[in-house]
């Protein structure tokens, strides 16, 4: 196991666009947070939750992970590299656990940075927008219990995101249908949850949802309105990973190359 | 080129998956449209969850075939043939309900308020053949916030002297009728008249009804919520001439009813010559949403975020996995005119994703109208040349994107980057002005390839209506065809990057 997850850490640190894409996933994030925490102003939109709203980027984020972890699978698919793969490692629930191990740990650490650099911004960028202790807000700080809870458990959201997407990468392995079917589970639910207007049909989306019950983590204030607890709620999104995997490694297991 | 369109045709027709996949265009959009319109709940409901609404909140229709709102306090005389009202309105002052969403029957409402008046409340003169919701009428007001106005037919607006109403410059409105032709006027003493509009409400014959009115809108706090207010008008100076005395008025609450949104009726109370009158609802078109009393647009159109992401698939797929076949060395060399090869496979690619679309729009259409009609919800009537447009323009949009997924697949050579790309430009910036902030949402809506979405707008923006004008209510921040504009232009310049690299780059 050690040698395979050296293996696929080689794989990842010399190919191209997984350095890209981790980059990215950090830029995009904190690019995307700080132009919502820019553009909100405690008076004009009352209610907001300054942590989430520091966190929006997570949401674009979570796509370029997505990818991420897409890539690592299918482009050994699209390269033919995977006989080569399968033919030193033949165990290949022991590659998909590698590739899920080095995943891990490279999301881990492009969420971290993502993550915090979203909140720091976030901090100075809503104090200057009104979002101070006179109106009722608190300044983020991550001494903050709730606000130390959403900041770990977007880390680990985007990680539960990562390795979904190599379960469905795994169990289609064309890489441009895998993006498709993922973005597709990412973005589709809160779209819907959005538009509908019946009160037990949001609630039923916004607890299904991957996303929609993954981001209850990033919540720190009215934690009564959420349709699932924080925990529980990345506890949905961790069964939906589990199945993926569990789909995908089966396909993996039982089929030709 | 005909031989090109055939071959790449042929390569598209061949492969089983893609004919699966153009056949998912048409399913996700119905699937889609039918979960939105299922949990779409806004009429007369006992709870929630589907099968407990019924009974679709009647929605009255104006003259000229819109839904509109009519309903107001209207102390009136009969006015047989010419003649002209005209009075002083000294103040104009309201409230707006604090009591939010979740009100018991028979509540006190205006005793849980705070004094705001709303921008478009309105009292002045008002002429009418009929008390009947959905009649003609020209009304000359004050309003809240946007001076004297002059309206008519629910859809006509002109604007009058400026400022708001105090007893210090209180304002002088005067209505004359002459056959079925309505003039309005308006003072700031009583002496010098301006005349702010005429118009002919065609078919004003014999008696018809004349006097004051007041009324005041619901005032939205969000896509999804509104707070009422009422408003009341102080009247003095009355005079008239012709064949209307006002010596004695009729008080009639027009409209009223349980889906008129008035926070309470009207009342009147006279002291010498002077009238303060109370009312609350509007005398307007309906909008969409918040501000239109719960009426929803269509949702039958909504499936096309669910296309898109097929669609990016399969345009970006279709030259993305030539490249990973190697079959894009023998398509070169066939034909070494690359610049005609990617036109053939935007051609084909097109027109594969539009048909689909169409019957997919066509279906979501007309099965989720059913729906939500059977749910109980108010749909705004639309025209048909509207309908059209929306119909055939989502299928147009999703047809563009395929092409513009291929031109991003063609740069990238990588269908996961060109797909994301779809997706991160065209649905991402809806979620984000969906639930995060509006703001950023109408921004991004404009520029990013997502503003093609507004072909499929089929509301109508009234700058004489307080609404939230969101795109969860339908409205988008461009026109139409300037929202479909923008995606062709974003396509149209993903073409030429991918034509030119495809010539300079080895294959």
């Amino acid at each position: 196991m050690r040698r395979s997850l050296h293996a696929e850490w080689t794989k990842l640190r010399t190919t191209n666009a997984p350095t890209w894409l981790f980059a990215a996933t950090i830029v995009m994030t904190v690019a995307v947070g700080a132009i919502a925490s820019a553009s909100v102003h405690a008076q004009s939109s009352p209610g907001q939750d300054p942590v989430r709203l520091a966190l929006t980027g997570v949401d674009l984020g979570q796509a370029i992970v997505a990818g991420l972890a897409v890539l690592t699978m299918c482009d050994e698919y699209a390269t033919g590299m995977i006989h080569t793969t399968f033919l030193t490692v033949p165990r290949r629930l022991e590659v998909l656990a590698a590739k899920a191990g080095v995943l891990t740990f490279a999301v881990l650490l492009a969420g971290s940075a993502a993550v915090g650099a979203s909140l720091l911004i976030g901090r100075s960028a809503l104090a200057g927008n009104g979002f101070t202790s006179a109106s009722g807000y608190r300044l983020i700080s991550i001494g903050d219990g709730p606000t130390l809870r959403a900041a770990g458990g977007s880390v680990l959201y985007l990680v539960l995101i990562g390795l979904l997407s190599l379960g469905v990468a795994t169990a289609v392995r064309d890489s441009t249908t895998g993006i498709g079917i993922v973005l597709g589970l990412l973005y589709l639910f809160p779209l819907l949850a959005a538009l509908v207007s019946d009160p037990l049909w949001h609630h039923r989306l916004e607890q299904i949802g991957p996303t929609n019950a993954g981001q209850s983590i990033e919540a720190t204030t009215n934690l009564h309105n959420l349709a699932l607890s924080p925990w529980n709620g990345l506890g949905v999104l961790a069964a939906w990973t589990t199945a993926a995997l569990i789909i995908g490694g089966t396909l993996l297991v039982r089929r030709d190359v | 080129m005909t031989n090109l369109l055939r071959s790449e045709w042929t390569k598209l027709r061949t492969v089983r998956s893609w004919t699966v996949t153009a056949v998912l265009i048409a399913v996700v959009m119905v699937a889609f449209s039918w979960v939105v319109s299922a949990g779409s709940h806004t009429g007369i409901c006992d709870g929630p969850g589907p099968g407990s609404c019924h009974g679709e909140p009647p929605v009255p229709v104006g003259p000229n075939g819109e839904a509109v709102v009519d309903a107001y306090y209207y102390l009136h005389e009969p006015i047989a043939a010419d003649g002209s009202i005209s009075v002083r309105v000294s103040s104009l002052t309201g409230v707006t309900s604090t009591a939010g969403n979740h009100v018991e029957a028979g509540t006190n409402l205006l005793a849980q308020s705070k004094p705001a008046l709303a921008p478009w409340a309105k009292a002045g003169i008002l002429i009418t053949p009929s008390l009947s919701t959905g009649s003609r009428y020209a009304a000359v007001m004050v309003t809240g916030d946007h001076g004297v106005r002059m309206q008519e037919d629910y859809t006509g607006d002109s604007a009058g002297l400026p400022g708001a109403v105090t007893a210090s410059s209180p304002r002088w409105l005067r209505l004359s009728r002459s056959g079925d032709t309505l003039t309005g006027s308006d003072s700031t003493d009583g002496v010098h008249w301006y005349t702010i509009g005429t118009t002919r409400l065609s078919g004003l014959a014999g008696t018809a009804q004349a006097g004051l009115f007041v009324t005041s809108p619901v005032v939205p706090t969000s896509s999804r919520s509104n707070e009422g207010t009422y408003a009341t008008g102080t009247f003095d100076q009355l005079a008239t001439t012709g064949t209307v005395t006002a010596e004695h008025f009729n008080a009639t609450n027009v409209g009223a009813g349980p889906t008129s949104d008035s926070l309470a009726p009207g009342r009147y109370r006279q002291t010498g010559d002077r009238y303060v009158v109370g009312g609350s609802g509007d005398i307007a078109p309906l909008a969409s949403g918040a501000g239109g009393g719960g009426t929803v647009p269509d949702s039958g159109l909504l499936g096309a975020f669910a296309a898109l992401i097929v669609v990016a698939i399969l345009g970006a797929g279709y030259i993305t996995s030539e490249y990973r076949r190697g079959l894009v060395r023998t398509t070169f060399t066939a034909t070494p005119n690359r610049r005609n090869v990617l036109v053939a496979k935007a051609i084909v690619i097109g027109t594969t994703a539009f048909i689909p679309s169409l019957i997919g729009t066509a279906m979501a259409f007309v099965l989720s109208r059913h729906v939500q009609r059977s749910n109980g919800n108010a749909l705004l009537p639309i025209s048909t040349s509207t309908e059209v447009r929306a119909v055939i323009g989502t299928a147009a949009m999703i047809a563009i994107t395929a092409v513009l997924a291929l031109a991003l697949g063609a740069i990238a050579r990588r269908g996961a980057l060109a797909v994301t790309l779809i997706v991160v430009t065209t649905v991402l910036p809806l979620i984000l002005g969906l639930t995060v902030s509006t703001s950023i949402g109408t921004w991004l809506l404009r520029i990013t390839p997502a503003a093609g979405f507004a072909i499929q707008q089929s509301v109508v923006r009234y700058s004489q209506v307080s609404d939230s004008y969101t795109p969860m209510n339908g409205y988008f921040p461009l026109a139409p065809w300037a929202g479909f504009a923008v995606l062709c232009a974003w396509t149209l310049l993903a073409m030429a990057i991918a034509s030119r690299v495809l010539r300079r780059r080895d294959a």
